[in-house]
């Protein structure tokens, strides 16, 4: 699979995505070996209004939809895969006024479930501002509601 | 927004039974729409069906951060509200359990303190729709509780 399909499908993925528009959400970078969403720092997500820090609810949007998404860059054609359970490890605040990344890799796919992990970050990739574990269940191309938007956002006419 | 500040609109809330303006404090929860019921001596929070708030368009069902998000600030309120709490709790760590689809209608939760350390609380959390016995999700919290 080369990349540019993979970008494709995450940014049509995302772009469905209601609250993730509200948000502001973008595809930062997609390649096979895992996804970087952009969040766009807003008051309107701001959890202390003292200090403006973002709200961890904002972050934990960020990183579910990353990771959510991140099962593109592993699975041959599109599938829904609602997540079963996310864990958020928070190691500093956010700094106000400046944008977070999420990254997410799948570290294992299971004709079932889809295991896995990332971080959120900031300026610097090594000194995350949280952890994340997701395991997300596999539905299947054949159980899905909704062909119309699994068609689109797989694309390429499928 | 200094402590005494904050202590005296959690005191105003309970007075007037109105979190409201406790509520608008925060952007976030503004943002999700998050209200505050008061059942005797019970809170119950409640997040409004909101098209804002979809992320899976075709069932429709709430996008799994905004339960999530939601499910931690409600946290958040109810120790600011029962454990006489005079700032905002930071969040340590938090993990969430999805049970069935957050579908598009009012969603509620109810928030349980197992425990409350000097530095530390651990709150359990419970989100529902249709009827409490059938969660939709259940989630845990860490928040720091001391001094900033």
């Amino acid at each position: 699979m080369s990349d540019s399909p993979i970008l494709e499908r995450a940014q049509r993925f995302l772009s469905v995505l209601r609250h993730c528009q509200v948000l502001g959400m973008s595809v930062h970078s997609a390649k096979p070996d895992g996804l970087i969403l952009r969040l766009p720092y807003s008051p309107q997500i701001v959890g202390n209004p003292e200090t403006g820090v973002i709200h961890g609810g904002a972050i934990t949007t960020l990183m579910d939809t990353t990771c959510g998404i991140s099962t593109v860059c592993v699975l041959p054609e599109f599938e829904i895969c609602p997540t079963l359970d996310l864990r958020i490890d928070y190691m500093h605040p956010a700094e106000p006024h400046k944008d977070v990344f999420g990254f997410a890799e799948c570290y294992r796919v299971t004709p079932n479930v889809i295991f896995t992990r990332g971080y959120a970050y900031q300026d610097d990739p090594s000194q995350p501002i949280a952890h994340v574990v997701g395991a997300f269940m596999r539905m299947g191309k054949s159980a899905q509601s909704g062909k119309g938007v699994t068609a689109s956002i797989q694309g390429g006419g499928q | 927004m200094s402590t005494l500040n904050l202590n005296e609109l959690v005191r105003q809330a309970h007075e007037q039974n109105n979190y409201d303006p406790l509520i608008s404090l925060i952007p976030y929860a503004k943002l999700l729409g998050i209200e505050c019921l008061r059942l005797g001596d019970d809170m119950v929070f409640r997040l409004p069906a909101n098209q804002d708030c979809i992320g899976n368009p075709t069932l429709p069902a709430l996008h799994g951060g905004v339960i999530a998000g939601f499910m931690e600030h409600s946290a958040m309120l109810h120790l600011l509200m029962f454990m006489g709490i005079p700032h905002l709790p930071k969040i340590i760590d938090f993990s969430i359990d999805y049970l069935r689809a957050g579908h598009y209608r009012d969603t509620f939760v109810q928030c349980q303190v197992w425990r409350q350390g000097r530095r530390v609380a651990n709150v359990a959390i419970t989100a529902w729709q249709t009827n409490q016995t059938e969660p939709i999700a259940t989630a845990r919290a860490h928040f720091k509780v001391d001094e900033p």
